[in-house]
């Protein structure tokens, strides 16, 4: 017989020890009525959490500056989404990877995005617009990409500059076209237009929320209500869920790196987290073949806890003989 | 041996039902006894999951027969929703007790890794499915996790592939894809429970032969699957 026949053959068939009756379809009837009793009480007590989403509309009517110096930072190329790398657009050095692994680059951009295109000037140009923004429009895009790029440098910085980084208070000049298309971009977003333009993109139906959503996610607003709510990534936030509400606790360990070093301070933390998970829950997955790990349940003996009425009777002297009674 | 009435037993279907009826006969199947070991709250815990999952799956079908933006716009929808949102929470608390209890029991033990293996495939689609509720909710939440998750997915390419962004994508794989997964992986585990039968107590001894193992468990035991 080998190692392994006999390791097998040490743990007996459930068959051959006693037995005692078991009512399976009952037992789980009386489950089904206690959790579904439970959880209509737990839902009537709690409810459930429903914060009303953030529009472009909503952004832009709260915190116009915000919304301003982000469209300037989209327009030049300058914003998280644009300075990304994949899946949205070929950034050098911005992929993340895990060790010798460049995962991020292999999957290549599949979603592209052109901030400046697809934020900012397609919003402008697919609606009526006003003789002077479509002389704007018309400036932009006849302007080389270095003098692009330095009318919005030239004017993000003046927005930085300017009190509460309100745009009427800019001082300064050579921002070109810029501060008219900004504008018309607040203009559109108050009105609602934005919304709509940022997801349709001429069609129809639409359930892709992609652009509309990493432009929200380049603003600092979304993420001031956001830690507001200790969703924040330094407050345990992929587990959280707004309100005192559980959320999703079982993300614990998945959030739980994070917070410490050197993950926490990783230019490629997520990449070296996602790592980490797959290992760990590979070895979860493993534990039966694991030497070592595998043994932690017999040295913990928890199991005599779970199996005391079984170990009660065995464990008498007149129980050597291994009936369970 | 097959009745001379049953001519489709020589076919494929009498092959696979020949195969199914021995491996797991109706008393295996649904068995009217249980080992006398089995007395510990903790066996409950594999029952409330599966209760769960059932409350799970029946609310967010209501949920899905009424559309994803009813819940918003109505109160009977809230609490549907609201059902649906404790269902989930009670499952994955039941589900996690569950797992720590089969890990201190060592259940993978006598040929059962397989058991413990979907076990464990199906905790990780249950975290990808909840996953995915939470990202469909149509609200600031679903705004802040899309977001925030979007960038460990890319990290490692899945972003590219799967876009937690696309409100569409994740509605497919929130109430078609995963819960199928879930739905064959439960079934899968559960048979795979009533065939190899609850593993007895670490250290036992078959009753039949008898020996010292009940008070010394072997060494191997408790390792090997």
């Amino acid at each position: 017989m080998t190692r392994r026949r006999r390791e097998r053959a040490a743990v007996p068939d459930p068959a051959a020890f006693p037995t005692r009756s078991y009512d399976l379809v009952k037992e789980f009837t009386i489950a089904l009525v206690v959790v579904a009793l439970l959880t209509a009480a737990l839902a009537a007590v709690f409810s459930s959490p429903d914060d009303r989403p953030v529009t472009l509309a909503s952004w832009s009517r709260a915190d116009g500056a915000d919304f301003t110096a982000t469209a300037a930072a989209e327009l030049g190329g300058t914003s998280g989404t644009a300075e990304y790398g994949p899946p949205y657009n070929h950034t050098p050095g911005a992929a993340q990877k895990l060790g010798p692994l460049g995962l991020q680059s292999a999957a290549g951009v599949r979603i592209p995005i052109d901030t400046a295109e697809d934020f900012v000037l397609r919003p402008l140009a697919d609606a009526p617009q006003p003789p002077v923004v479509r002389v704007a429009l018309a400036a932009w895009a006849a302007a080389p990409a270095a003098r692009q790029q330095a009318w919005t440098k030239a004017y993000s910085d003046a927005l930085a500059k300017a009190p509460g980084g309100d745009p009427a208070k800019v001082t300064g000049g050579g921002f070109g076209p810029v501060p008219v298309l900004v504008a018309r971009l607040l203009d559109m977003a108050r009105s609602g237009a934005l919304d709509g333009q940022l997801q349709a993109e001429g069609k129809f139906y639409e359930t892709d929320y992609t652009r509309p959503l990493l432009f929200l996610s380049d603003g600092s607003y979304l993420e001031t209500l956001a830690r507001a709510q200790h969703l924040g990534g330094d407050q345990w936030g992929m587990m959280n869920e707004t309100g005192d509400y559980p959320g999703q606790a079982w993300l614990w360990l998945y959030t739980f790196w994070y917070q410490i070093e050197p993950f926490k301070s990783s230019g490629n933390a997520d990449a070296l987290i996602w790592g980490l998970m797959a290992l760990l829950s590979l070895g979860l997955m493993l534990l039966p073949f694991i030497p070592g790990l595998r043994s932690i349940p017999r040295w913990t003996r928890v199991h005599r806890l779970i199996w005391r009425s079984y170990h009660r009777t065995a464990d008498q002297p007149e129980g050597r003989d291994n009936s369970p009674g | 041996m097959t009745a001379p009435h049953e001519p489709a037993s020589r076919g494929w279907t009498g092959a696979v039902r020949r195969r199914a009826v021995a491996a797991l006969p109706p008393d295996k199947l649904l068995p009217d006894t249980q080992p006398a070991y089995m007395a510990s709250w903790i066996y409950v815990f594999g029952v409330l999951t599966l209760s769960s999952l059932v409350v799970v799956l029946a609310t967010g079908g209501v949920l899905a027969l009424k559309g994803p933006a009813w819940w918003h716009v109505s109160d009977a929808g809230k609490y549907v929703n609201s059902l649906h949102l404790w269902s989930v929470e009670l499952f994955m608390f039941f589900m996690v007790i569950h797992l720590w209890g089969k890990f201190f029991m060592a259940a993978w033990r006598g040929r059962r890794a397989l058991t413990w293996i979907t076990g464990v495939v199906c905790f990780l689609t249950s975290i990808g499915t909840a996953f995915t509720g939470y990202l469909v909710q149509q609200n600031f939440d679903s705004q802040w996790i899309a977001g925030q998750a979007k960038d460990g997915l890319n990290s490692v390419g899945i972003g590219a592939f799967f876009n937690v962004l696309d409100f569409g994508q994740m509605l497919m794989w929130h109430i078609v894809l995963l819960p199928f997964v879930l739905g064959l992986l439960t079934a899968w585990h559960i048979l795979l429970v009533r065939l190899r039968g609850i593993v007895p107590p670490i250290g036992a001894a078959d009753p039949a032969h008898g020996s010292p193992a009940a008070s010394a468990p072997l060494p191997a035991e408790g390792e090997a699957p």
